[in-house]
């Protein structure tokens, strides 16, 4: 039982029960959809971008508590960060969920996003952990279509 | 054989009614005897895929051991051997099937082969621009997109017959869908993700009433009812044979021979031809025409003897262990509070579909695999019957033979714990 705590961490589930963000952006220049074919989960991720710097972003959509969770926690730590910054951290993110072989300067680098340590354990839910972050990067590249994570 | 499950032990306590001892029949199932994280397997993922019988497992082993071959050209021992296995199930197919003959059974990789070689055949040959394609809201994906793709290469209309809040077949709607225009009408007899059992006789005799010819989907029929195809006088009928305790990669289409006869080959090859030349080629006669190439003969021989397993249990007491086992279940799972169930057709069939409260389904999969529980999660590639009910998707149990009230209940204790760990 300690794994599925380990996977659904009380910030978790906080924040998939009640998501930061969660919200059409009005003045948005950039967005993109993200699906995961495989489980239904489906996000709109909109991006408020001034020249480097992410002013403001938000999304909208549907996912399990893992995906949802990820996304209203990657809303939260890019605001106000630089693209160069987002895109980094989408790296170590992701590096972060998909190995074992994680550093004490990559936690650190996350912060509050190394709660989903425990993902790694779940290979079937990385996908669901980094749908947001893919989705955000076609954002940042204005891909028309929707990206998925297959 | 293997089937003490059926003579000797049947006088031993069974926990349901019907005559079937489901532990002797458990014993059978190699798999079932392991542990999934530390805990004993449930298994409740039969409409994605059965496990397979040590019957099963034993033929084709001993097809590999004793007489592997290819077949149909060989003058040696063995290749004689393996062709004649390999006729032999098609011959015990059309007995199962109650086909007229067995040049009526043609062996393909699955259901969705089968689906794909009529919409490319027959679809192709009948199917012109400003015609129609009739299906249900119910469909597997393997029953709308090869229609789709059909339509969309001759300028034709897919038509889509709609369903209940129940998951029910508006039949008198799919009646008013058989038009002038109508070529072809390709239903599921019961859905995968509902669990709705069509009445495919009476669906069979409207569209025939509008000279319109049938395919059905029995993927997930065949493994929990007795299926004649003669009765039900379809056109088409397709299955396959992972989902009825056979190995991956195999499936049958039956067609009635003088449709089989008028449509063109689907694939070219070796086996399907009579004579070539650089200038012609004459095909061959049926089934053959169908079969390019080295077939999956092993796979014809487990699913060979998947079908003598399940005959020799015995189709009705299959249908009616299943049947009281998903009242059971049907009971047990609604009784949980903020259970919803998806699919709750007066006909139906082994699946239980379910969301729980606003817990996605992904969440709810995970948490029971840590029991040992296997479901599936996910849209059942079904994307429009999710959107009919409104869920991105569902929770999905699905019952097989093996199962038994213990694991409905742990399924049950396995929810309730989902509900501990996500709050």
């Amino acid at each position: 039982m300690a794994e599925l705590r380990d996977l659904y961490q009380e910030v978790i589930l906080e924040h998939s029960k009640a998501p930061r963000n969660f919200k059409k952006l009005a003045n948005a220049n950039h967005r993109a959809e993200g699906f995961n074919p495989l489980c239904g989960d489906r996000f709109t991720v909109y991006l408020d971008v001034e020249g480097d710097k992410v002013r403001d972003v938000s999304f909208e959509g549907s996912g399990c508590a893992i995906s949802k969770a990820s996304a209203s926690m990657m809303t939260q730590i890019i605001k106000g960060k630089t693209v160069t910054e987002t895109e980094r951290l989408f790296e170590t993110f992701h590096k972060f969920v998909t190995t074992q072989n994680r550093t004490e300067s990559d936690s650190a680098e996350l912060g509050k996003l190394a709660v989903f340590s425990g993902v790694a354990e779940f290979p079937a839910r990385v996908k669901c952990a980094t749908l947001a972050w893919h989705t955000l990067q076609a954002a940042l590249e204005d891909k028309q279509e929707a990206v998925t994570t297959e | 054989m293997t089937l003490a499950a059926k003579a000797g032990l049947a006088a031993q306590a069974t926990n349901l009614n019907s005559e079937l001892d489901v532990q002797a029949i458990r014993a059978e199932f190699p798999i079932l005897q392991r542990t999934v994280r530390g805990k004993p397997l449930v298994y409740l993922d039969n409409a994605a895929t059965s496990q397979k019988p040590r019957f099963v497992l034993d033929a084709i082993a001993r097809y590999y051991e004793e007489e592997n071959a290819n077949i149909h050209r060989g003058v040696h021992y063995l290749s004689e051997r393996a062709t004649a296995d390999y006729e032999n199930v098609r011959g015990r197919t059309q007995r199962f099937l109650n086909a007229a003959k067995s040049s009526e059974i043609i062996f393909v990789r699955g259901t969705t082969e089968g689906i794909n070689l009529v919409a490319q055949t027959y679809g192709r040959t009948h199917v012109g621009s400003g015609d129609e394609v009739l299906i249900t809201a119910m469909e597997h994906h393997s029953n709308i997109v090869p229609w789709q793709m059909l339509c969309a290469e001759k300028g034709a209309k897919l038509r889509v017959a709609p369903i209940n809040d129940r998951g029910e077949l508006l039949i008198e709607e799919f009646g008013a869908l058989l038009g002038p225009r109508t070529k072809i009408a390709a239903f599921t007899h019961v859905s995968n993700a509902l669990g709705s059992i069509n009445a495919v006789r009476r669906m069979t005799e409207m569209a025939h009433r509008r000279h319109v010819p049938v395919l059905i989907d029995g993927a997930q029929a065949v493994p929990h009812m007795a299926v004649d195809v003669r009765a039900i006088d379809c056109d088409f009928y397709t299955f396959s044979g992972h989902k009825v305790y056979g190995p991956t990669g195999i499936g049958v289409l039956y067609g009635k021979a003088e449709l089989l006869e008028a449509m063109p080959p689907y694939q070219g090859g070796g086996d399907m031809i009579s004579s070539v030349t650089f200038e012609k080629t004459t095909y061959n006669k049926l089934p053959y025409k169908f079969e390019a190439g080295t077939p999956d003969i092993a796979g014809v021989i487990g699913l060979g003897a998947a079908l003598d397993y399940v005959t020799d249990v015995g189709m009705d007491t299959i249908a009616a262990y299943e049947h009281e086992l998903l009242e059971y279940a049907t009971e047990k799972i609604s009784a949980i509070p903020d259970v919803r169930l998806i699919g709750t057709a007066a006909e139906k069939a082994g699946v239980l579909s379910f969301v729980l409260d606003d817990i996605h389904p992904h969440d709810v999969g995970t948490i029971l695999d840590q029991e040992g529980i296997a479901i599936r999660t996910g849209h059942h590639c079904s994307q429009p019957v999710m959107d009919r009910f409104g869920v991105p998707a569902t929770a999905r149990a699905s019952l097989a033979i093996y199962n038994t009230r213990e694991d409905i209940d742990a399924l049950a204790k396995g929810i309730e714990r989902v509900r501990e760990v996500l709050g």
